[in-house]
């Protein structure tokens, strides 16, 4: 069947059943719609959890991130996982035995401070509106790759499939639809990865595969030959370590506690039925997160393999050890046509040449082969998932799954992320502070228009993204990192912390953070308002802008714990509150209704 | 024991777990994925270098079950204080 055709079918059918799980899990209540009624059970929720958290970036980019990084890239390989460990172990069992809603709920309530309340509310709509749109502009770029449509299409598509479900849904419909996409985002991930692991080291197991030696019968393992085939090319070794060790321990610390602070995630916990249950089910999000990150650094490396395999044919510098420009595979023809891949034959010899030119070492080199300049003049790194099935000649409904991969990764953070948002209105800022005796009619109908207007607004930005829409996911992380982490986490693990510390830490760590990113990348991420250039030479200690939230979060630690030295001690019921959520007994039943 | 100082207890023994688990999340990730990376990967497990390994996904294992273990053992705990839920 022809391709398009068949892409249309399988993403349909995919939007079919997110409808109507839609349709069966409406939401009556603002339990339901806030919490999905926390009956929600901990193995479906760590999916639901899974799907929420893994994005447009972590299906698409990852895996092309790592296969141009090689080493360097781990950091976000355990960034984006050890964060879990500090939400099982620090965060989430307390929050639920809290038994609120809103992560800016048990701040302003634990800090007896609206303003602690209205400062995580700010946090947390920053971080969660910049975050979003980076997962508009995903959907709509998948949507024009695969079905050929306008961008702006598609994204009014996606727009009108997230409105249906969590306009209805709320909290349960998301959870819902969440596991349905989960399902289908990590088979599209898999089923190509395990065809391409078992066509070159004969083991199905991607994870395994990547340990192995080569299926040619070379008996050379894997990642040894893709060190030796960068290297002769110029490239550094795939294995090796290229950012300074401070700055990778930072990064890596700042995205995990970004992580383990970003509000979408952290709301996920509220929604199952006990305390023992968010601590095990922060466990089982990680399993499924796991399947797909332990497969993602077998994806980049075997990609890397095959694209300069491809191009590379014989032995580096001989007169007809590279692929002649008109015998290219029809899936470097395909990509070409968007432009994601382009190729400009600079020394006129009709063949491609795929090498490192900024590499001093290796310019004499590739002089003497002739060579005038790296010929592949783009390669961008999204393309490694999206083309894995057609490099590994797949059938066509594999490329056609990828797609419906593609866009429930995208829709499905989308969609938790505009809870969250739509959360922080309807129940933090209306209910919270403009108009406490609000009926619950009436709230449940404010977070409905809310989340209305919350994907409006993440359309419009996502169809006209502002400038700095890459930068974002840096200032999303550092902004959960340095402001909101260490409130909480203080909350819990101190109990003389008083508003007054607590106030001082977010606005502390908020502010250094937000001033280190804007100083190097422009004030607000507007071109030519930065302080300084964006080098390892002009940062502080070499720590780069991505990596300072966990010196913010240091930062914040620190003034709150001094400033709570000098100032009063919270109130007696405050400190009684700290106790009662730090055990798990009398947590609040789960809602019996569905 | 009275019921304070049985929650008391309760939480020092939660917080030692927490130590010991976080302290063990430490040395896969931070030591030996990116302090220790060249040294380990001096060793190898199949094609694999172990420094390599740990970075990339040794250290995704065991925080999967680190978790489950910390879990585990708070159920545990929950029930020997005598705070779990009905």
């Amino acid at each position: 069947m022809d391709l398009k055709i068949l892409t249309f079918l399988v993403v349909g059918a995919t939007f079919a059943l997110y409808i109507g799980i839609a349709i069966w899990a409406r939401a009556g209540t603002t339990k339901e719609f806030y919490v999905a009624g926390t009956g929600v059970h901990p193995v479906a929720n760590g999916m639901a959890t899974a799907a929420d958290w893994m994005s447009a970036a972590s299906f698409i980019s990852m895996a092309g991130l790592i296969a141009f990084m090689g080493y360097d890239a781990s950091v976000y390989l355990m960034g984006w996982t050890g964060g879990y460990v500090l939400l099982a172990l620090l965060l989430a069992p307390y929050l639920r035995k809290f038994g609120k809603f809103t992560v800016s709920e048990f701040i302003g309530e634990r800090y007896y401070s609206k303003a602690a309340r209205m400062v995580a509310v700010l946090c947390l709509i920053v971080a969660s509106v910049t975050y979003v749109i980076g997962q508009m502009k995903g959907v709509g770029v998948a949507f024009s790759r695969f079905l050929e449509v306008d961008f702006t299409t598609g994204v009014f598509v996606g727009m009108a499939i997230v409105f249906i479900y969590a306009v209805m849904g709320g909290m349960k419909g998301i959870t819902y639809t969440q596991i349905a996409q989960y399902c289908v985002l990590i088979f599209a991930y898999t089923v190509p990865a395990i065809f391409i692991s078992l066509n070159l080291t004969g083991n199905p197991v991607p994870q395994l595969g990547l340990g192995s030696s080569m299926a040619d019968g070379s008996g050379t393992a894997l990642l040894d030959k893709l060190d030796m085939i960068v290297n002769d090319l110029g490239f550094a070794l795939y294995t090796a370590q290229k950012k300074s060790t401070l700055d990778m321990f930072l990064l890596t610390l700042s995205l995990m506690i970004g992580t383990a602070g970003l509000p979408h995630v952290i709301m996920r916990f509220f929604t199952v039925p006990k305390v023992a249950d968010a601590r095990s089910s922060a466990g089982w999000a990680l399993v499924f997160i796991a399947i797909l990150y332990t497969t993602a650094p077998a994806v980049g490396a075997m990609a890397r393999l095959n694209l300069v395999e491809t191009i590379q044919t014989g032995p580096v510098g001989a007169a007809d050890g590279n692929l002649v420009y008109a015998d290219r595979p029809e899936w470097f023809k395909n990509w070409e046509t968007t432009g994601l891949l382009a190729f400009e034959d600079k020394n006129g010899d009709g063949r491609i040449q795929y090498y490192n030119d900024k590499s001093e070492a290796f310019a004499d080199k590739a002089a003497s082969f002739g060579w005038q300049g790296n010929e592949m003049v783009t390669v961008d790194r999204d393309i490694m998932v999206l083309a894995n099935p057609e490099i590994a000649q797949l059938p066509n409904w594999v490329i056609a799954l990828v797609a419906a991969g593609g866009l429930a990764a995208a829709l499905s953070t989308a969609a938790g992320l505009l809870l969250a948002i739509s959360t922080a209105i309807s129940h933090d800022v209306i209910k919270g502070m403009v108009a406490p005796n609000i009926t619950e009619a009436k709230e449940l109908l404010a977070s409905r228009l809310a989340m209305a207007g919350a994907i409006i607004v993440a359309g419009y930005l996502g169809i006209n993204p502002p400038g700095f829409a890459a930068q974002v996911v840096a200032l999303a992380f550092g902004l959960a990192a340095s402001s909101i982490f260490p409130a909480l986490m203080m909350g819990i693990f101190n109990k003389n912390m008083d508003n007054i510390g607590a106030i001082v830490g977010m606005l502390v760590g908020l502010f250094s953070t937000l001033i280190y990113i804007f100083w190097f990348k422009g004030w607000f991420f507007i071109p030519g308002t930065e302080m300084a250039a964006n080098t390892a030479d002009n940062w502080f200690l070499g720590i780069s802008p991505e990596s300072f939230g966990a010196v913010g979060a240091m930062l914040n630690f620190l003034f709150a714990y001094i400033v709570s030295k000098i100032t009063p001690p919270p109130p007696e019921h405050i400190q009684h509150l700290v106790e009662d959520i730090r055990v798990p007994m009398g947590a609040a039943k789960a809602a019996a209704h569905h | 024991m009275t019921e304070q100082t049985q929650r008391q207890a309760y939480w020092t023994a939660n917080l030692k777990l927490v130590a010991w688990c976080l302290a063990i999340w430490f040395v896969v990730s931070y030591l030996f994925g990116i302090i220790l990376v060249d040294q380990l990967n001096a060793i190898k497990i199949g094609g694999y270098m172990l420094g390599f390994w740990f970075a990339q996904q040794g250290s995704m294992y065991t925080f999967v079950v680190l978790i489950f273990f910390y879990a585990y053992r708070m159920k545990k705990l929950d029930q020997k204080f005598n705070v779990h839920e009905e």
